[in-house]
């Protein structure tokens, strides 16, 4: 198999008492979608965070193209080309959903300390933008403000801001979190062709969306990954059936 | 729409603003002059504020260091000028108001570099605090220093020179000041609307959201932080050359207080909120303090209306809510 896209190796993160990651050890490959499944508090938001940067780990490493980011910051690690999104969505919220992702294409371009030239019109900024939104499905609402969108459409803009950053590996914290069932099969659907643009660490609580993506599949319970395998395999396995999946198996 | 009526009321504030020295000129009254130009001074030091605490959020507590440290600039060069000794190291001073504006700016630019790296690892009350600190050091530090007047300050006894203009003059300075701050007004417009200015505007609403596309919010911060100083510390170069004087007391926390007050009084990131509040706060100054000593319990009331009542300060009232970007 080739060269894992994120290598995690036996990371740690203890709040107090609380072991929140446990030892984790983690690959993510090219061309791959792998899906982080588990019970509510098992630490999955909190190993994205530690992966994205916005958490420093207690100890193990993440190696992202070949490279130990442990001392980088949540920006450098953007730069890097890892992009995320967030549990509970993150946008500037004076901002309309075109300049949400204008921000992430100047980002890309490095050009943030420009004084003079105006960004309304900017097609350098626009151009890239438009075209983002336009492939989230989300172009029509290009000039609300993120403040007035519903959920299900700061979501979509997020993903566009990902696709804006055209990274190496995107970290997606539940995407599918409060859509409708007609939103989720569309969200996969989408992120389904996204596999081969980048690899995708996916967190995930709809199990459909899960087995209709995943390469591979890896369960997190209190801190640790209790199993990690195909769709099938993690199906069939006794151990995950009784800490998780239960009947939707 | 809305950002067309903020236009309009801009522009009649920038007209109001010219027109009424020029009026009173005419009308022999050089006292109204003064005035103005006191408004164009204090607006252009607020104008420097506004970059850091209205398009970045950055409370600053502490913008009385620069804008002292303008006036020491200005104070400093014409008393050596003046007293023909030349700076350190043979320099010779000068009275040239674009050379000791350049000075200014340097000065305050280079102070702010250290402060703002600093002040700008904390955020909330901490970074008022320190700010805070930052600046009554530096106002304690210019008390204890006997060579430039300690606690009486240092006069200038003639105003400094621009060339082909004679600014002993009322008149001709308001211009000069009216000039430097309707320049710097359009680079404020400027910078807001710029990729460093969008940058800046997502760190004072979502900085992780900022960090997450791969932007340092620190750095813009920082940046935001030095530009903001610099404008604050030409204001103080002039506020000096205005009343050819310069004290400790333009770097008290006093002073840094009214720069806030200015901005939230005018409307607090709006372009031509430092304009708008330093007309209010100069003419309550002049109107009630003609009347009682205690005018600022008025201008307390004022702002304790504006804070529950009109969150947007004067242009808030006058040309509705900001428009979306």
């Amino acid at each position: 198999m080739s060269e894992p896209v994120l290598e995690i190796r036996d990371l740690r993160k203890s709040f107090d008492a609380l072991k929140a990651t446990d030892g984790v050890s983690l690959d993510l490959h090219p061309g791959q979608i792998h899906a982080l499944i588990g019970p509510n508090g098992a630490g999955k938001s909190t190993l994205i965070h530690q992966i994205a940067g916005s958490l420093e780990a207690d100890s193990g490493t993440i190696r992202f193209l070949g490279k130990d980011i442990g001392g980088l910051d949540m920006a450098a690690r953007a730069r890097m080309g890892l992009a995320r999104s967030f549990q509970i969505s993150s946008l500037v919220q004076e901002f309309s959903a075109l300049r949400n992702v204008m921000l992430a294409v100047q980002a890309r371009q490095g050009s943030s300390f420009r004084f003079f030239r105006q960004v309304a019109g900017d097609a350098e900024l626009t151009g890239p933008a438009m075209a983002m939104l336009e492939r989230a499905g989300r172009a029509a609402r290009a000039h609300v403000p993120a403040a007035e969108l519903p959920h299900g459409e700061r979501r979509q803009i997020e993903i566009a801001i990902a696709l804006a950053l055209s990274p190496k590996a995107f970290l997606f914290d539940e995407p599918m979190a409060g859509m409708g069932p007609e939103g989720s099969r569309q969200l996969t659907s989408f992120l389904d062709g996204l596999r081969h643009e980048a690899p995708m660490l996916l967190v995930e609580h709809d199990m459909d969306a899960v087995f209709a993506l995943a390469d591979r599949v890896s369960v997190l319970v209190y801190g640790r990954i209790i199993a990690t395998g195909t769709v099938d395999e993690i199906r069939r396995d006794p151990d995950v059936r009784r800490a998780y999946l239960g009947d939707a198996a | 729409m809305l950002r067309s009526r903020e236009t309009v009321v801009n522009l009649m504030l920038a007209l109001l603003l010219l027109g009424f020295p020029l009026v009173a000129a005419g009308m022999g009254e050089p006292f109204y002059v003064t005035l103005a130009t006191r408004v164009a001074v204090l607006a252009l030091a607020a104008t420097g504020l506004n970059l850091a605490l209205g398009l970045g959020g950055l409370l600053s507590f502490g913008h009385a260091a620069f804008f002292g440290l303008g006036g020491y600039a200005a104070g400093i060069l014409a008393t050596h000028a003046f007293n023909a000794e030349p700076l350190v190291a043979g320099i010779p001073a000068t009275t040239s108001m674009p050379l000791i504006w350049l000075v200014a700016v340097a000065v305050a630019g280079l102070v702010a570099l250290p402060i703002g790296a600093i002040s700008l690892r904390t955020t909330g009350a901490y970074f008022i605090m320190i700010t805070l600190a930052f600046a009554q050091m530096i106002y304690y530090f210019a008390i204890s220093w006997p060579a430039y007047g300690g606690e009486d300050g240092l006069s200038i006894y003639v105003r400094n020179a621009f060339p082909g203009i004679n600014t002993a003059q009322p008149l001709p300075y308001f211009l000069v000041c009216y000039a430097v701050l309707m320049a710097m007004l359009l680079l404020f417009r400027l910078v807001a609307g710029s990729r460093f200015g969008s940058a800046l505007a997502a760190a004072r609403q979502n900085g992780t959201r900022l960090a997450a596309v791969g932007i340092q919010p620190f750095r813009i911060r920082l940046v935001a932080f030095i530009l903001s100083a610099m404008v604050t510390g030409l204001a103080g170069a002039l506020y000096a050359d205005l009343n050819r004087f310069v004290g400790p007391s333009m770097l008290s926390w006093h002073m840094s207080g009214e720069l806030i007050v200015l901005i939230v009084l005018g409307g607090k990131g709006r372009l031509f909120g430092p304009v708008a509040g330093a007309m209010i706060f100069v003419c309550l100054e002049y109107v009630l303090g003609g009347i009682t000593e205690r005018w600022q319990f008025f201008l307390g009331l004022i702002l304790l209306g504006i804070v529950l009542f009109a969150r947007g300060g004067l242009l808030g009232l006058l040309s509705g809510r900001p428009r979306h970007v």
